[in-house]
This record gives structure tokens, C-alpha cells and sequence, in this order.
């Protein structure tokens, strides 16, 4: 295992990106999808309103585009701090 | 050829597929019964878990449930994606560094507990059984829909398929045979979503068709076509939706959180060889899922603008062919209340209850009414609505709705059929392994040999197999209430539990078995008085809901009870024992996962 400290900051930065990316996750469903879906309707993409798109569509794309970004950003910290396989 | 013999031809094609996978991969050790030895590729795993995770109600039922829903459809098309975000962030890399087979087999060694495992145990063969009653269920009906044979027979030819490969190949056969799976599937869905696009809107991809304007010459967008449809017909507008806001957050994240928790989807991370693997194959996974999940909503704008254009306002004797075909499989019916032989399609049920046809003293089709309808028993209500549609039809019969080509409809017959396959044998492994492993093997027969232990798996498959069957033969009347159920418990059980053993080092013994016990009580509580109305007169008013949360959302209330519940009660009880605050550094850190292991 790593030592402490190294492990510490590993797992800190691990906890940030967690808390970014999650952040963005609630935003897109709870947010555009969900709470904020009227205000948004207001606004268009295309033919569709941008509440319901964000609600139908929208989300789910983000949702693909969060996992990815994770998996990049956690094999460039498994590497800075060698702990990857 | 004919629709029948395309179906025939298609169907046995994809079986023969199926079972020639299952012969090539069976299983010979323990580990390549639960987790494929280990050796997956990610991709193949992502197609796998894709198949696993998208049933027959997502291939059949959701573009019709979301056709009827409009806006309200939107908490499982997020519900049952967003779960993946979690699952990829917060659970799959950690579960599979700590590198066992099962979610029973974490939740007792992280708090070191047999209590726990076995509460675990049951939860997960719980929700495993709720789910795998629907599949075989969607079998039987894709088989008498398609193939005009008794739904029984459908779900025993599809128990013997299952029986075949599942049993035989384990999670090896399982896994390939599902990435063929995830392939039919596809393909079977892709095909009419892209014709109809095409003949709406010109858009060749059906997410564009979906923003695009309708190709009329109208220069009218197609969901505010859908609007103004809806609107003329006395309907909420499409695009808004009748659900109220709380309600529709908590279900979405009720579905989110049951996603991650549900045991055959985790289990499929442990396939992979690296923790990196896991991670990325969570990414591959949804994007196979998102394909079909963003291919709903626009299939289910397409077929509800060509429903309600078709039927409106028409005279019964012009309605198109398909009308009358599905009215022999009660899945359309029409009442002609004021006689006036045209077809008024309005919001409510059209009569009371279910389908029920007259059916002539000497047998045959139908009875039929002064149009050629097929007459009812039913009662009719005193509101303007004609047509009773069932949600089913709008994947099922779109192809011919859009006068698609025949091979096209036996396509829709072999991804339906895919789809409830794969996640059925999903779902039996997973009670298989739960009661070779965490019941025998963990608590009954410790020193058995691996020979033994297959055996047992091999057994307790097959005893699910049959169960499976006896359910969908005789479908027990609350499935869905128990599908909301499954979710509902997972989010509101193994969620929690799973998450803090991994992000709470602190997090002991007794905080998590109360949580788990007080969410699992509290979910199964709301669920039985306000949606099956056990022990109160009659199933309680929507006006009466705690919060305003339906028995579907209540999954994510019982979830936070959950977490508070664990975390209070952890910090006034001794903390774990040393060993187990050491595993869970361990396995926050991906270095020197190796394969699954026995021990």
C-alpha cells in the first residue's frame, strides 16, 4: 500500500472529482430535468422545449459524457500517484 | 414470406445462436460459473451488462408507458440511466478491488456479520425473483403475440432455453450469449425507430426526428404538433405532464439508487479483469443502454402523433388493418357509445375494468357490432372516450402501424424475446449464486469442494428456472406493485449499506444492519398499506401520501431514513475491528486487484 499521506491526498483528490462530477449529475436530471424544467421550457433546441429535452434526452447523453470523463481523470490520478494495475 | 414464417425463421436463428454460445463457453470452475473467470473485456462486458439490464418491460413496455406519460416518462428514462453515474463512481471499481462474487459476500465481510449476509441474502433473492417472474411472463407474450401459441406454452419454450444456457454455461455462457443478445436487440428496435423517423420527419437518426418538424409541409414541429393534438383532445399537453414535482424527483431518484443497489447488475462488475476495467466498462454499458433509452422518447412521440391521426375523428370501417388485428388480442378495443360509427378518442378509461369480448356460443373470433367492432362485456363509463389502447402496442405493433416490411415485425418478435431472455438469466444466476455461496458454502457447508459447490450453483439455477416458469405460468396479481418494490428495496437496503462500507470508514456492525433493517421495514411498509392496501380498509387516496410521494418514489424517503439511521447509530457503537478498517483502505485504492478470488 501507499504510504499514508500519499494515500490521503489520493483519496482527497479522488473525493473531489467525485463531488465535481456528481455535482453536474444532479444539475442535469434534478436540475434542468426536474426543478428547473419550466423556467427552461422557455427556451428551445431544435423543435423541442429545453425542460423536456433535458428531461428526455439531454440528461442521458450527459450522463455518458460524466462516466468517461471519470474514467479519464481517475487513470491519469492512478498513474500520478502509481497506484494503478 | 409471411409474417409467421419470418418470425419462425428469426426466432429459431437467434435460439440456435444462443444455445451454440452456451455450448462453446460452459463453465468448468466455480469462478467461471459466477463471474466468468474474471476475463471479460470490458466492452463485451458493457454489451453484457446492456442486455442484462434492459428487460422485456424496457423493450416492450417503456416507448408505450412514455407514449401515455408524455413528460411524466421522463423519471425512468433518467431513473434508469443516472443509476449508472452512481454505480460507476461509487461502487463498481471499489466492489471489484475487494474481489469477491457476490453483494451478500461484501455486506458480511464488511461488517463482519452473518446477519447482515444473510438479511443481504434475502433482499437480493427477493428482488431477483420479482424481476424474473416479468421476464418469463414477456416471453409468453411475445410468443402468443407473434407465433399465435398459448402464452404457457411461450414461457415453457422459454424456460427451456434459459434451463439450457444459464444452467450449463453460467456466468460464462451467460455473459456471451447476452452480447449476442444485446446485438438482436438492438437491431430489432433500430430498425422500425429509424423507418418511422424517416417517414415523419426525413431524419434518418431518430433522436434528430425527435427535434425536427413534421414533413407535411406544415413547417410544425413534431412535439408541438403532439401538443396541439393533446390539447384539441382535452389531454394535458405532451410536453408537460400531469405528475407533481416532488413526486417526479423522488422517483427518479428512488430508480437511480435501485439501479446501482440491484444485485445482478453489480455483480456483473466483477467480471472484468482490473479495477480500470470496471470503471470503463460501467461507460460502456450505459452508452449501449443510452442507444436504446434516447431512441424511446422519439419512438414514443412518432407513435403516439400516428395513433392519434389515425384512429381520431375516423370511421371505425376505415380504420387501417392493424386495428382490427390487435383488437383479437384485446390489446385495442373500441366502444361506440354514441353510436355514430366513428371512433372519439378522448382522456379516462373508455369502460370499467379489463378487455372483456363477448365470444360467440359456438366459438370463434368475436362478436361483432353494427361496424364489424368486437363487441364487450365491459360497463362503459359516462366520459367521451371511445378506445382502449394498451401501452404494449406501441413497440409491438408500430412496424405495421407504419406499414413497415414483414422481416421487420419478426425482428420486433426476436428483440423482445432477446431482451427478456437475457436479463432473466441475469437475474437466475444471481439466486443461484446466493444460495450456493452465501447460504451453503458461507453458513452450511463451509469445507465443501469447488465440485460440490457447482453443483449446488447448477442446482439452485435450476430450482429458480422452474420457479421462475411457475410464476410466469401464474402470475401473482401485485407484479407491479413488486417491480417498484424491487427498486424501492434495493435503493432503500443495499444502497446505503454498500456506500458507506466504502466511503465511511467508521461505518460499523450495528449502524448498518439498522439502517438496512429500518429502511427495509419502512419501505415495505409504505408499499403494503398505500399500494396494496394491506392493513387498512382500502388502498389510501394520492391525497394521503406521506410528502406527497408515491409508494414508487418512497424507495429514496426509506433511503435517506436509511443513512441516518446507519451514520447516528454508528458513532455511539465501538467502531469495526481493526482488519475490516484496513480492507476498506484497500480497497479504495485499485493496485493489486487480481482475479476474483475464493477467499
Amino acid at each position: 500500500m501507499a504510504p499514508p499521506e500519499e494515500y490521503r491526498r489520493y483519496w482527497r483528490a479522488n473525493l473531489r472529482y467525485l463531488a465535481i462530477l456528481l455535482t453536474i449529475w444532479f444539475a442535469v436530471s434534478f436540475g434542468c430535468g426536474i426543478l428547473f424544467v419550466d423556467q427552461l421550457n422557455q427556451f428551445r433546441i431544435g423543435g423541442a422545449k429545453l425542460g423536456f429535452w433535458f428531461a428526455q434526452q439531454g440528461s442521458i447523453y450527459a450522463f455518458v459524457v460524466l462516466i468517461f470523463v471519470y474514467v479519464y481523470l481517475m487513470n491519469r490520478l492512478d498513474a500520478e500517484f502509481g497506484v494503478g494495475e | 414470406m409471411d409474417v409467421q414464417t419470418w418470425t419462425y425463421l428469426i426466432v429459431g436463428a437467434t435460439f440456435l445462436l444462443y444455445i451454440g454460445i452456451a455450448v462453446w463457453a460452459r463453465a468448468g470452475s466455480t469462478s467461471e460459473f459466477y463471474v466468468a473467470g474474471g476475463g471479460v473485456h470490458p466492452i463485451a462486458n458493457g454489451m453484457a451488462t446492456a442486455a442484462d439490464w434492459m428487460s422485456a418491460a424496457s423493450f416492450i413496455s417503456m416507448a408505450g408507458i412514455i407514449s401515455f406519460a408524455g413528460y411524466d416518462g421522463a423519471v425512468y428514462l433518467m431513473g434508469w440511466t443516472g443509476g449508472y453515474v452512481l454505480l460507476a463512481l461509487l461502487l463498481a471499481p471499489y466492489l471489484r478491488k475487494f474481489g469477491k462474487f457476490t453483494v451478500p459476500d461484501f455486506i458480511g465481510d464488511r461488517y463482519y456479520s452473518n446477519v447482515a449476509r444473510t438479511v443481504a441474502v434475502i433482499c437480493a433473492i427477493i428482488v431477483s425473483f420479482t424481476y424474473v417472474a416479468g421476464q418469463m411472463r414477456g416471453v409468453g407474450l411475445v410468443f402468443s403475440r407473434f407465433l399465435e401459441v398459448e402464452i404457457n406454452t411461450g414461457v415453457y419454450i422459454g424456460t427451456v432455453v434459459v434451463f439450457f444456457y444459464a444452467i450449463m454455461g453460467g456466468m460464462k455462457g451467460i455473459t456471451y450469449t447476452q452480447v449476442a443478445q444485446y446485438c438482436v436487440l438492438i437491431f430489432a428496435y433500430m430498425v422500425p425507430a429509424i423507418f418511422i423517423s424517416l417517414q415523419m420527419t426525413d431524419h434518418l437518426i431518430p433522436q434528430l426526428g425527435f427535434l425536427a418538424d413534421v414533413n407535411d409541409g406544415s413547417g410544425v414541429a413534431l412535439l408541438d404538433k403532439l401538443d396541439q393534438l393533446h390539447t384539441e383532445l382535452g389531454f394535458a399537453e405532451y410536453t408537460d405532464g400531469t405528475k407533481s414535482t416532488v413526486d417526479v424527483f423522488a422517483i427518479t431518484l428512488a430508480l437511480m439508487a435501485g439501479t446501482a443497489g440491484l444485485p445482478h447488475v453489480i455483480v456483473r462488475f466483477f467480471t472484468v479483469p482490473r479495477v480500470k476495467d470496471a470503471r470503463i466498462s460501467a461507460g460502456w454499458a450505459l452508452l449501449f443502454i443510452a442507444v436504446l433509452y434516447t431512441t424511446a422518447p422519439a419512438i414514443a412521440a412518432f407513435a403516439r402523433t400516428n395513433l392519434i391521426t389515425t384512429i381520431s375523428e375516423r370511421p371505425y370501417t376505415e380504420l387501417p388493418g392493424w386495428f382490427s388485428k390487435w383488437e383479437e388480442t384485446a390489446l385495442v378495443a373500441w366502444v361506440d357509445k354514441n353510436n355514430d360509427g366513428v371512433v372519439q378518442y378522448a382522456p379516462g378509461p373508455p369502460f370499467v375494468g379489463d378487455v372483456d369480448q363477448q365470444r360467440p356460443a359456438g366459438g370463434g373470433a368475436r362478436v361483432q357490432g353494427a361496424s364489424g367492432q368486437a363487441l364487450l362485456h365491459n360497463e362503459p363509463t359516462d366520459n367521451p372516450n371511445e378506445v382502449y389502447i394498451d401501452r404494449d402496442i406501441m413497440v409491438l405493433a408500430n412496424p405495421e402501424i407504419a406499414g413497415l416490411p414483414a422481416w421487420v415485425i419478426a425482428l420486433v418478435a426476436a428483440g423482445g424475446l432477446a431482451a427478456a431472455l437475457s436479463t432473466a438469466a441475469g437475474l437466475l444466476l444471481v439466486i443461484s449464486t446466493a444460495v450456493s455461496r452465501d447460504l451453503m458454502r458461507k453458513q452450511i457447508k463451509p469445507n465443501m469442494s469447488e465440485a460440490e459447490e457447482l453443483w449446488w450453483a447448477r442446482g439452485g439455477a435450476a430450482v429458480a428456472v422452474l420457479v421462475a416458469a411457475y410464476f410466469g405460468v401464474n402470475p401473482p396479481g401485485f407484479v407491479a406493485a413488486t417491480v417498484a418494490l424491487a427498486f424501492g428495496l434495493a435503493a432503500a437496503s443495499f444502497f446505503p449499506a454498500i456506500v458507506l462500507g466504502i466511503f465511511d470508514r467508521r461505518m460499523n456492525r450495528a449502524g448498518a444492519v439498522a439502517g438496512m433493517v429500518v429502511g427495509t421495514v419502512l419501505m415495505f411498509g409504505y408499499m403494503a398499506v398505500y399500494r396494496l392496501g394491506w392493513f387498512v380498509e382500502e388502498v389510501p387516496a394520492p391525497e394521503t401520501w406521506w410528502f406527497g410521494i408515491s409508494p414508487e418514489g418512497f424507495g429514496s424517503v426509506a433511503m435517506v431514513v436509511n443513512l441516518v439511521v446507519a451514520l447516528v447509530i454508528s458513532r455511539f457503537t465501538p467502531p469495526p475491528p481493526e482488519d475490516v478498517q484496513e480492507m476498506v483502505e484497500t480497497i479504495r485504492i485499485p493496485r493489486g486487484a487480481g482475479a476474483a478470488s475464493m477467499h
